[in-house]
């Protein structure tokens, strides 16, 4: 009864359309905000106009006096903290006692609609007590006081790590060559189309229901049962579609426990939909790092030993930043062999909008040090950097120094495609000044392995309930984002089950309803939620098998179900209708419902800080940039992007394709023109809190993106699959900077690259622009870990890289 | 703490509705509406057409696009009051019936709709380019998109449904080429 060989694969594979794409084109998909009850109410928060400062004192009592106001509420309403790491519940849906950025919500109003609220909000009168406002990494570490937060490791700075796996100072030691590069990446915002939005209504026995544009249901449910102090049991929260989420809607935030607790003190339905200046108050996008990588390499270009130095600016939040600080740490070792590995990391807390997981969440950063310094190194080892790259890679079932496993690795063959399609070996470094072509290359995880609070349960649930008439309805807690995931539920179940997509509802994303699913974050749901789809709609295939059996009179492992049939494999002829095999089980054995569910497996590492990596599967990318800079403007533009992905299995080529198309356009956004940034002469106050301003590319911008769909499957993946919504997008920072020293001869090592900044370059010395260095800090003593591989050689040196089975050696055409 | 025990409901005077006929998707609707409201505000809120989304209200982002006398109108920035007795299209009014448009087919079918919330206003703009040009060019697809903003798609995909469509205005028949489905061949 095993499912079928990826050959004989029916839907999962196959183009079909979305099961929601004619209700998203129609426009009846109802978001958050598209949501309307009766007699519904309006709310709206009364945010800080500065970015520190202790509160003093607030006078609501114009605002509350206003006609149509229904309620006012401030922190004292709504005294106990949350977060969504259980380290980190610093904040509040109010702040009771302090604000912490220009943004920080302080009061909230409820009025009969939204012109009263508005006004409202405004006749709040708050009186501050100025603090420094901390608002740079710099800042941070050099001013320990005022304290952002009363707790953190040291002054302003929130966590601070320091990891060794092996030895690096030997391994620096053994190295033909040292090189040491920094960098920085500025910090970008999601910017997702739909504005939050949340709806709190509360029943007449008391239970409340929210209605939001979350990505994380099951963890704003616990949001609102700790800081409202309700059973579990009688909130409900109810997931809408997503309009773009982004890693941007994965906190529980304070408008969705604000609006909750209004509709419990006026009995009335409150909405809320945040206004664009307030999305980017809301932020919990990329954060801003500066790093420090520092490289030991044999001739050959075999990683001895790196040393990983980051510094994060968190702002005014934990969010999910202690994760977010490890994972500029993890994912360097699953590409290429690394035998000797360090990481240090801090993160501060500033006076901005807290930083959070924005799509590769903590791994662009890191990915653009690591291939960007890559480049250099290939050049000064000259060898070709696919060709080193290609070298090195991990080998597939392997355990790197930092303890993650990785399965399958198809990285080999993505960069065969974008090498071979670019035609690289004739372009690179031959093309005329101010062309350019770089590569870059990236992994990412398919999904946390461990769950975010402590607990023994599985990190995903699918129920299946078949009706009588042929149609499944697939009940799990995910919610699509966008992404694509209720259609590859449904093509899963349905490959199963051996019917059509289009025969099944889903039922997603509501805690009363459905099963827990973690939610749509860290890549997770393709892997987690298939797995668990998988196992439900094998075990009610197994009673249709029963019953069907009986009937035909053949063993259950001889029936075969596909176009709706279940019919015997060796005489195809005889069966039945999917849904004449449903009236049997039923008849048989009673209404039929199962469920599947899906536990990651125990990660490798026991150290502290092992937490943040393992994860099921690895995906892996490869970018090629071809692009023009004019050397006198600085101006740049990307004439193409070839990105490979290694995506296991493809269940969706469509859906695949376009969330390599995304990845590849928000990479380019960050790469050249995204930029959360602050006035620091201005009291810290947005630069661009407008779509106008924050720079996004358009139609105008967007290149061709030639995408090649790489299928190395993964052991633990459903039919072998892999993650592909965040994985393309980390390469393409570093391949762009890598395409513009191509062009023109210049190091950028800072992202965005501005035309400016190029410029600035040229005119340099050192043909570089970038960070000078990284501030001083005292690092705490590492953990040590010996690598898996202890003191002996690691496991590939053994047999040498070019024993093992691996794409053959870019060779490149002698110059002319 | 401070809530009003009672709320007498009461509005200011300024806030006056004003009483006119808005002509949506073939429809003549009499409405009654605060005059200061935006036709997307109408819409959503006074005539239920919540299909048409709002991305900033400050006419930035092309999500609340409409067509007015069949022309592409950022709803956020027209009053309801200017639009009377003036053909309005929105999402709501492209499919034929229960047909879909050939756009909203085309871009179901090509996963030019992620998350489908810039979908209506792109739609909306892209029917005003083809009935204007019914062949457009990849450039001329991309100059009448240009004030739409989309984060998921990367743009490509909506690129190639208009074209697709524009096809089957002329052939209904018309498939999407290999790559477009399904990335280039390794």
């Amino acid at each position: 009864m095993a499912v079928a060989s990826r050959e004989a694969l029916r839907v999962v594979g196959s183009a079909v359309r979305k099961v929601d794409g004619l209700s998203k084109c129609a426009g009846v998909t109802k978001f958050a905000d598209d949501i309307v009850l009766p007699r519904m109410v309006f709310c709206k928060l009364h945010r800080s106009p500065v970015p520190h400062a202790r509160i003093v004192r607030i006078d609501t009592s114009k605002a509350g006096k206003m006609p149509g106001v229904l309620a006012v509420l401030t922190g004292r309403d709504l005294p106990i903290p949350f977060g969504i790491l259980p380290v980190s519940q610093d904040e509040h849906a109010l702040c009771p006692d302090k604000v912490r950025f220009v943004g920080d919500p302080v009061a909230a109003v409820a009025a009969l609609d939204e012109d009263i609220a508005f006004e409202a909000m405004n006749a709040i009168r708050v009186e501050y007590e100025p603090l420094d406002p901390i608002l740079s990494i710099e800042d941070a570490i050099r001013k320990p006081s005022p304290r952002i937060h009363d707790y953190g490791d040291e002054g302003n700075i929130h966590k601070k790590v320091a990891l060794e796996f092996g030895d690096v100072e030997r391994g620096l030691g053994q190295s033909d060559e040292v090189l040491e590069d920094t960098f920085y990446y500025e910090g970008s915002t999601h910017l997702p189309m739909e504005q939050h939005a949340a709806v709190g209504m509360v029943e007449p026995d008391g239970k409340v229901t929210v209605w939001s544009s979350t990505q994380t249901p099951h963890y704003v449910h616990r949001a609102l049962a700790k800081v409202l102090q309700m059973p579990p049991a009688h909130i409900r929260v109810i997931a809408c579609p997503n309009g773009g989420g982004f890693g941007g809607k994965s906190d529980p935030f304070n408008h969705e426990i604000v609006v909750a607790k209004l509709a419990l003190l006026t009995g009335r339905p409150v909405k809320i939909t945040l206004t664009r200046e307030e999305v980017f108050y809301c932020h919990r996008g990329r954060h801003p790092v500066l790093m420090r990588i520092k490289t030991g390499l044999t001739k050959d270009g075999a990683i001895k030993a790196m040393h990983f130095k980051s510094y994060l600016d968190g702002g005014g939040y934990g969010s999910y930043g202690v994760a977010s600080t490890y994972y500029t740490g993890a994912l360097q070792t699953v590409t290429y062999n690394v035998e000797n590995y360090k990481f240090e990391g801090l993160r501060c807390f500033t006076n901005k909008p807290p930083c959070g997981p924005k799509r590769g969440h903590g791994t662009p950063q890191p990915r653009f040090a690591l291939e960007v310094h890559l480049d250099k190194i290939a050049e000064k080892l000259a060898i070709d950097p696919a060709e080193l790259r290609l070298r090195h890679l991990v080998p597939p079932g392997s355990l790197t120094a930092n303890y993650l496993r990785v399965g399958s690795i198809g990285l080999g063959k993505c960069i065969e495609a974008v090498v071979r399609g670019s035609d690289w070996s004739r372009k690179f470094r031959r093309l005329p000044h101010g062309k350019g072509i770089g590569l870059a290359c990236s992994s990412y995880l398919c999904g946390a392995g461990l769950p975010i609070y402590w607990n023994n349960m599985p990190h995903t649930g699918v129920q299946l309930r078949l009706d009588r008439g042929g149609g499944v309805v697939v009940f799990c807690g995910e919610i699509d984002i966008g992404q694509g995931s209720d259609t590859v539920l449904a093509q899963v179940v349905a490959e199963v089950l051996g019917i059509d997509p289009y025969d099944i509802r889903i039922v997603f994303g509501d805690t009363d309803l459905t099963p827990v699913d973690l939610g749509s974050y860290s890549s997770r749901v393709t892997l987690m939620m298939g797995n668990a789809a998988i196992q439900a709609a094998e075990r009610a295939r197994e009673i249709l098998a029963k019953a069907a059996a009986e009937k035909l009179g053949v063993p259950p492992d001889r029936l075969g179900f596909a176009d709706r049939r279940v019919f015997d494999v060796e005489s195809p002829e005889r069966g039945m209708t999917f849904p004449e095999a449903v009236v049997l089980a039923e008849s048989r054995f009673g209404t039929i419902g199962t469920v599947g569910s899906y536990t990651p497996p125990p990660s490798a590492g026991k150290y502290k800080g092992a937490g943040v990596g393992p994860s099921p599967a690895y995906s892996y990318s490869a970018a090629v940039v071809e692009l023009d800079v004019d050397p006198e403007t600085g101006w740049i533009r990307v004439e193409r992007v070839h990105l490979a992905h290694d995506v296991g299995q493809c269940i969706n080529p469509v859906l695949v394709v376009g969330q390599i198309e995304g990845s590849v356009y928000m990479g380019l956004g960050e790469a050249l023109m995204e930029e959360q940034v602050f006035r620091t002469n201005r009291n810290g106050v947005h630069k661009a809190p407008s779509m106008l301003e924050y720079k996004s590319p358009t139609t105008m911008e967007m290149p061709d993106v030639v995408s090649y769909i790489i299928e190395d499957p993964d052991p633990n993946g459903p039919f072998g699959a892999k993650e592909v919504g965040q994985g393309p997008l980390l390469p393409i920072a570093p391949a762009v900077v890598n395409a513009v020293y191509d062009a023109v001869g210049v190091r950028i090592d800072e992202i965005p690259v501005t035309p400016e900044k190029i410029l600035k370059a040229i005119a340099s010395p050192a043909k570089r622009f970038g960070p000078r260095g990284v501030p001083d800090v005292t690092w705490p003593e590492p953990i040590r870990v010996p690598t898996p591989w202890g003191a002996g050689p690691a496991p590939w040196a053994a047999s040498g890289p070019a024993t093992r089975s691996r794409p053959a050696p870019i060779t490149r055409e002698p110059r002319p | 703490m401070k809530r009003r025990k009672k709320t007498t409901g009461a509005v200011p005077a300024v806030r006056a509705n004003a009483h006119l006929r808005l002509h949506v998707n073939g429809e003549s609707r009499e409405v009654s509406f605060a005059p200061h409201k935006t036709l997307l505000e109408v819409l959503r809120e006074d005539l239920g057409l919540t299909g048409t989304k709002h991305g900033c209200e400050l006419g930035e982002c092309g999500t609340c696009t409409v067509l007015l006398d069949g022309k592409p109108q950022l709803s956020c920035l027209v009053l309801g009051l200017e639009c009377e007795d003036r053909p309005i299209v929105t999402v709501e009014g492209l499919a034929d019936g229960p047909r879909p448009d050939p756009l909203q087919m085309a871009f179901a079918e090509l996963g030019a709709a992620q998350c489908g919330y810039c979908t209506p206003g792109i739609l909306c703009a892209a029917k005003a380019l083809l009935d204007a040009r019914p062949e457009p060019t990849r450039q001329e697809i991309r100059e009448a998109l240009s004030g739409n903003l989309c984060r998921c798609t990367g743009y490509i995909k909506i690129f190639e449904a208009v074209e697709l469509a524009a096809r089957r205005r002329r052939d209904p028949g018309a498939q999407p080429a290999h790559e477009v489905l399904h990335g280039r061949r390794v």
